[in-house]
């Protein structure tokens, strides 16, 4: 084995990782205000994907319009799903809510099968796909994009969370969601900001990764499930743990896929996954929490 | 307990009769994966209703079921009587070796762990090609057979189904009436009282969770002798989804609710052949409907809107 090759495949798994980082995010958001597990995270990244195609090729809309427009209607459609299907239910237990997103994930990726039809295409990189040569290995613009990208958006993210009045208040709720009311805060409008920003941020992803992985309406079902990995990875952070979960998963997978066997690429995600759950449901960097019954 | 068996007498008969109604025909067919699919959504209900613990990977049981039975007739040459309880035993096993780390887990992340199972178990179907054949599937499996009789048609697959269906009603019904269906119960409403009072309940988890897979495995070597022919498309993730709608329409903890779901489930896109790939969207759409407005299930949402509704006209009687 070369070491030219093994820094190949970490290269092309980090910026897998950066999505998987972003999905990931967008998945511990929702968990932290809200305590949900949104299984129509991963759709949303297929909307971000299907959605900039759709303004692209058949509205003509230049790439610089469609991805801003693409961002806002996937936005709108997290904030519909939030107030249609989340709010109104009756018995908000754990199993119906599990439940109703996952109804909702199925209606949604159904829709854009029936939109948009079940083939794959292909969305042009934002700059070229002349490969950059670096030390041995190559990458694509495309991949220093998602780098980029990533990194401005956990930026945004940092500065909100700890900087606006609003940020706070959300992570006010993510401590305790009874005291944060008692102090004031619309505890049902921050579950409704979250829901806004994971979706945002979920078309993002999807649209930064489409260059590289093609789009078609069932892509987020295995995307959205590795974001919850890389968000176990970090114990439900909103933050760095949860990037660095990402990316270490990216890099094992694509490790893996090169060195072993690319079959089971898929599976590595969950076995980590399983193993995770068992031995530290809190996270790879997290301490244990004692239960409160 | 008398009124249950009158009732269960009832159903058997109603079950029993039907193929004189259809005298063949296509239909049968349809109505032998309804046996099938109620045996699964009965076997999911006893986790899921039961014991408040939800599974998304039991279509990965279901798949192991019948690919054990399969590969063992079909390429081993083994007695299809034989395969059978071997692949449940080996399942039941599986699932009790893994019930312990996985139903440490509670709601939400219990929901993954058990989707990432039932993935992992999809790929290996998918990858193994030497034994499963791989995606293009495995073909070849025999009928079963009893002295000379083999069940090779419709009709005959039917009363051999719909026999194990019958049974698996009866179990579930005397398991919901006895110590460990109340302790189950305990355990569904709140697992710490459960506890305090004395019940297992870690231990009673893992044991219906293995009880469970052992029911989806026997329904997976039904599927894979009546078939014929099975491919891993047959147990992915859109499975474990159809089934969990149809224990939550049908009602959760409710046997004939099981039943009403994966009949109406299996013979809704039946009916609907012009929607043929759209089902997917149906599906969705129920859950989330059922999970709002009808949360109880159709076998408890129907007699309480019969209720409201005959209060409404009394109430304008009155006025």
């Amino acid at each position: 084995m070369q070491f030219d090759q093994v820094l190949q495949y970490a290269l092309s798994g980090l910026s897998t990782g950066a999505i998987y980082a972003l999905i990931g995010i967008g998945f511990s958001i929702i968990y932290n205000a809200t305590g949900i597990i949104n299984f129509a995270q991963g759709e949303f990244v297929m909307l971000g994907g299907m959605l900039t195609l759709f303004f692209l090729e058949l509205l003509k809309v230049p790439i610089w319009g469609a991805i801003p427009c693409a961002i806002a209607v996937s936005t709108v459609a997290g904030l519909l799903f939030e107030r249609l299907a989340i709010r109104p239910l009756r018995q908000p237990t754990p199993i119906n809510l599990v439940i109703i997103t996952i109804g909702g994930s199925i209606l949604i990726r159904g829709l854009a099968m029936l939109l948009w039809g079940k083939d794959t295409h292909a969305l042009p990189p934002f700059s070229g796909d002349e490969p950059i040569a670096i030390g041995g290995a190559t990458i694509l613009p495309q991949h220093l994009w998602i780098l980029g990208i990533t990194i401005v958006i956990i930026a945004i993210n940092k500065f909100y969370f700890y900087h606006t009045i609003s940020g706070k208040a959300m992570r006010a709720c993510a401590y305790n969601r009874r005291a944060a009311g008692l102090v004031g805060i619309d505890v049902r409008r921050m579950v409704l900001f979250s829901f806004i920003i994971s979706s945002a941020m979920g078309a993002v992803a999807g649209i930064i990764v489409a260059p590289l992985t093609m789009v078609a309406y069932d892509m987020g079902v295995m995307l959205g499930l590795k974001g919850f990995c890389a968000a176990i990875i970090g114990g439900m952070s909103s933050g760095i743990a949860t990037v660095v979960g990402g990316l270490l998963l990216g890099v094992l997978e694509s490790l893996g896929a090169g060195l072993i066997s690319s079959g089971y690429k898929d599976a590595i995600a969950f076995i980590i996954l399983l193993l995770l759950l068992f031995l530290r449901p809190q996270g790879l960097f997290g301490k244990p929490e004692s239960e409160r019954v | 307990m008398k009124k249950e068996l009158l009732k269960f007498a009832a159903f058997a008969l109603l079950v029993m009769l039907m193929p004189l109604a259809f005298k063949g025909g296509y239909l049968m067919n349809v109505l032998v994966f309804v046996g099938i699919n109620t045996m699964l959504s009965i076997a999911l209900n006893l986790l899921l209703g039961y014991a408040g613990q939800i599974s998304l990977g039991h279509a990965g049981f279901f798949g192991l079921g019948a690919y054990l039975s399969g590969i063992l007739t079909a390429s081993y040459g083994w007695n299809a009587w034989l395969a059978m309880p071997l692949a449940a035993v080996t399942v039941g096993i599986l699932a009790y070796l893994i019930g312990f780390p996985i139903l440490k887990l509670k709601g939400h992340y219990l929901a993954m762990a058990t989707l990432g199972l039932g993935i992992i178990i999809y790929i290996v179907f998918n990858e193994t090609v030497d034994l499963t054949g791989g995606p293009s599937g495995l073909s070849g499996i025999p009928n079963l057979a009893i002295g000379g009789l083999r069940f090779d048609s419709d009709v005959k697959n039917y009363y051999l189904v719909w026999g194990f269906t019958l049974a698996t009603v009866l179990f579930a019904l005397n398991l919901a009436n006895s110590r460990v269906g109340r302790a189950l119960r305990a355990v569904h409403d709140s697992e710490v009282a459960a506890r305090v009072v004395g019940v297992n309940s870690r231990l009673l988890k893992v044991q219906i969770f293995a009880v469970s897979a052992i029911f989806s495995s026997l329904a997976g070597s039904l599927y894979a002798h009546t078939m014929t022919f099975i491919s891993p498309a047959s147990f992915g993730f859109n499975f474990s989804v159809e089934l969990l709608t149809m224990v939550v329409i049908g009602g959760l903890g409710s046997i004939y609710g099981s039943f009403l779901g994966a009949a109406l489930l299996t013979l809704l896109p039946e009916f609907l052949r012009a929607a043929h790939d759209y089902d997917i969207i149906i599906y969705g759409a129920l859950l989330m409907v059922m999970v709002m407005f009808m949360p109880g299930g159709l076998v408890r949402g129907v007699p309480e809107l019969y209720r409201k509704l005959i209060k409404l006209k009394g109430g304008a009687d009155h006025a």
